[in-house]
């Protein structure tokens, strides 16, 4: 009887834990499915409305920002490449760099391996006016590339790459070299297979790094047609109803690719091999 | 010049450690050679050396003769089963056998045939869909010795690959591997630190200490002809029994007994060797064992006790023959089967 007593208690906890986190976005989608002076007069809503498809709708094809020349669909396009790219970019580089760190034998590869390791300590932010400039020199500004490029070399991908390479047994490359496999074949026909739950995983975390930037985008940014949903969640114009909704949207790719993947993530991150 | 050539070849390691030192070695087509010697003693570099995995420090290694010392090893065409058999654990059996034919731009058909082939001479047909997880630790071995033997290779390297199975398996696995290299006829350089398994395997054996082949012939020839004290003890089982004595004036004298009429001119201190097998109960002894312990193996048993002077020895006799711990025994050296060493060199010298 006890132990019901505190079983009970403790998942009263955590329920109210999972009210906390629930409610509030709750009620911003309930209150997006109702029209504009209906939360103007009586404030957030608990229940749905029936102006769903109408907002959203609107929402998605509405030109917005101070130009009116960027849709909400256009935003997550832009988004989506963006993320998109971070996410490829910094795999494929972080593999590479991995590689040569562990497989190559590079002088003092330990030492430069902690030297790319330390730029975790030097955010964006704190280097985002000569990044700026660097790309204003290279006519990047307002473009994919730039926008992408700037934030894709991932120290946390290329030490996870690393650490698992380390725990390769020699003995498969030896075996692979004498069974006629050069260097680029050991890395495609061995590293990359063996190591595919870790690409997904950080695949998958550098897709929400990458759909989560706001500085970056809106410092490299001067034209509406590179805005990304981050950034207008910000600069967008609109009524209340039109912006819970986008708010709401703006929360799905990220969700989406979580749950789709979060089999592989959860084996990457936590269990190598 | 015979098939595998290895000419005053030496290992230094980064480090400073001198894992080999000089060594010449020829091994024919078509032969099983083994290396065995204590660990640490060299034998995995030797064979790393040949296969191209270390660097050749000094020295040349000749294969059908082609000088290889800066061949890559994806170009020697040389197979080597590993001591934890490093299959691949992302591939299936299939495609474990066949990776290194795909590598060498053989055609699917060609592929698959030699794959089914070798699969069926290993009777490992059944698994190929199979990934090594899921295989036991002999099926294993198998899919590694098929891996090497699908391609064809000019020669096989073993480094201690039946140290992993438990003692019933690896002498089964002992016996296919001989078979096999029979059957296969492929020239093969077998690594071991089982004198045992040595023995049985090698058409000849190189017997290495500190980098050093102390001794190559037959498994018989060494057997019966130690060139020195190393291989004396390290070759036989149950070992040498080992006693300290002095030659003067042809006669040997060890502690409680006197050999006359040696036939060797050396003068000083000397190791006595005799083989546990090589002793029988007789009147006139020259040794006197009481026994402490006696082995019942069946056909044989070993027989151990300490001599007048505390010494430690073992006595192998027939296993029909009832001994009783306890007992004084008196044995005598069968034929003169006895094996002189120099103390200080440790050389034979008779
Ligand atoms: N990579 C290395 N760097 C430095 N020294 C090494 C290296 N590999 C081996 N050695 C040393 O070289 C010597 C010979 O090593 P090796 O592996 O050839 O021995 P082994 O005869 O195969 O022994 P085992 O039966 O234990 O496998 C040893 O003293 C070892 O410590
Ligand atoms: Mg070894």
């Amino acid at each position: 009887m006890t132990r019901f007593i505190t079983s009970s208690f403790s998942h009263l906890i955590l329920l109210i834990g999972i009210l906390i986190m629930v409610v509030p976005v709750w009620m911003i989608f309930a209150s997006s499915t109702h029209t504009s002076s209906m939360i103007n007069m009586n404030g957030l809503q608990m229940f749905l409305g029936d102006s769903f498809y109408e907002n959203y709708l609107r929402v998605l094809l509405y030109q917005g920002g101070f130009f009116k020349e960027i849709t909400a669909f256009k935003m997550f396009f832009n988004s989506f490449i963006m993320a998109t790219g971070v996410a490829i970019l910094s795999v494929v580089t972080s593999l590479m760099a991995a590689y040569a760190l562990v497989y190559y034998r590079i002088k003092y590869a330990t030492l430069l391996f902690w030297i790319i390791f330390i730029t975790i300590l030097v955010p964006l932010e704190l280097r985002i006016f000569p990044t700026y400039s660097v790309m204003a020199e290279l006519n990047l500004v307002n473009s994919y590339f730039g926008l992408i490029v700037p934030i894709s070399a991932s120290a946390i991908a290329t030490l996870f790459f690393r650490q698992f390479y380390k725990t390769v047994p020699d003995e498969l490359l030896e075996s692979a070299k004498l069974d006629g496999a050069n260097t680029w074949r050991f890395f495609v026909d061995f590293l990359i297979p063996l190591s595919k739950t870790m690409i997904v995983a950080m695949l998958i975390f550098m897709f929400v790094f990458g759909y989560n930037q706001y500085l970056w985008p809106l410092l490299v940014t001067t034209s509406e047609q590179y805005w990304t949903v981050v950034m207008g969640l910000k600069m967008m114009s609109g009524s209340i109803v039109h912006r819970f909704a986008f708010v709401m949207m703006s929360m799905v790719p990220p969700i989406l690719i979580i749950i789709v993947l979060q089999k592989y993530f959860i084996k990457g991150v936590f269990q190598d091999k | 010049m015979s098939f595998l050539d290895l000419k005053n070849v030496t290992k230094i390691y980064p480090n400073g450690t001198k894992a080999v030192h000089e060594t010449s070695l020829s091994v024919d087509e078509g032969e099983f050679m083994v290396f065995v010697g204590p660990s640490g003693c060299g034998k995995s570099t030797l064979l790393r050396m040949v296969a191209g995995l270390e660097d050749i420090t000094e020295g040349d290694i000749n294969l059908d003769g082609k000088l290889i010392n800066e061949v890559d090893p994806s170009e020697r065409d040389v197979a080597m089963v590993f001591q934890n058999y490093a299959l691949y654990p992302h591939m299936n059996v299939y495609n474990n056998l066949a990776y290194g034919l795909k590598n060498r731009g053989i055609d699917k058909e060609t592929i698959e045939q030699k794959v089914n082939d070798a699969a069926k001479l290993l009777q490992i047909s059944d698994y190929l869909q199979r990934k090594p997880s899921m295989l036991s630790g002999g099926q294993r071995q198998r899919v590694a010795m098929g891996r090497a033997i699908v391609r064809n290779p000019k020669i096989f390297l073993f480094d201690e690959p039946l140290s992993n199975l438990d003692a019933k398996l690896r002498i089964q696995m002992r016996l296919e591997i001989k078979k096999l290299q029979q059957k296969v006829g492929v020239t093969s350089i077998f690594v071991t630190h089982d004198q045992v398994e040595a023995m049985t395997l090698a058409d000849r054996l190189a017997v290495i200490n500190n980098g050093i082949i102390e001794q190559l012939g037959t498994p018989i020839e060494i057997y019966d002809n130690p060139k020195s004290l190393f291989v004396a003890g390290f070759i036989g089982s149950p070992q040498m029994n080992f006693l300290d004595g002095n030659i003067k004036n042809k006669t040997l004298s060890a502690e409680g007994f006197e050999i006359k009429d040696i036939d060797s001119d050396f003068e000083g201190e000397v190791k006595l060797g005799i083989r546990p097998e090589h002793l029988s109960q007789s009147e006139n002894s020259l040794i006197n064992l009481k026994v402490d312990l006696v082995e019942q193996l069946g056909s044989d048993n070993l027989v151990y006790g300490q001599l007048k002077d505390k010494k430690d020895f073992c006595y192998r006799c027939p296993g029909n023959l009832t001994i009783e711990k306890g007992a004084d025994l008196s044995l005598n050296i069968e034929n003169n089967k006895y094996y002189i060493f120099d103390k200080s060199t440790g050389k034979r010298v008779n």
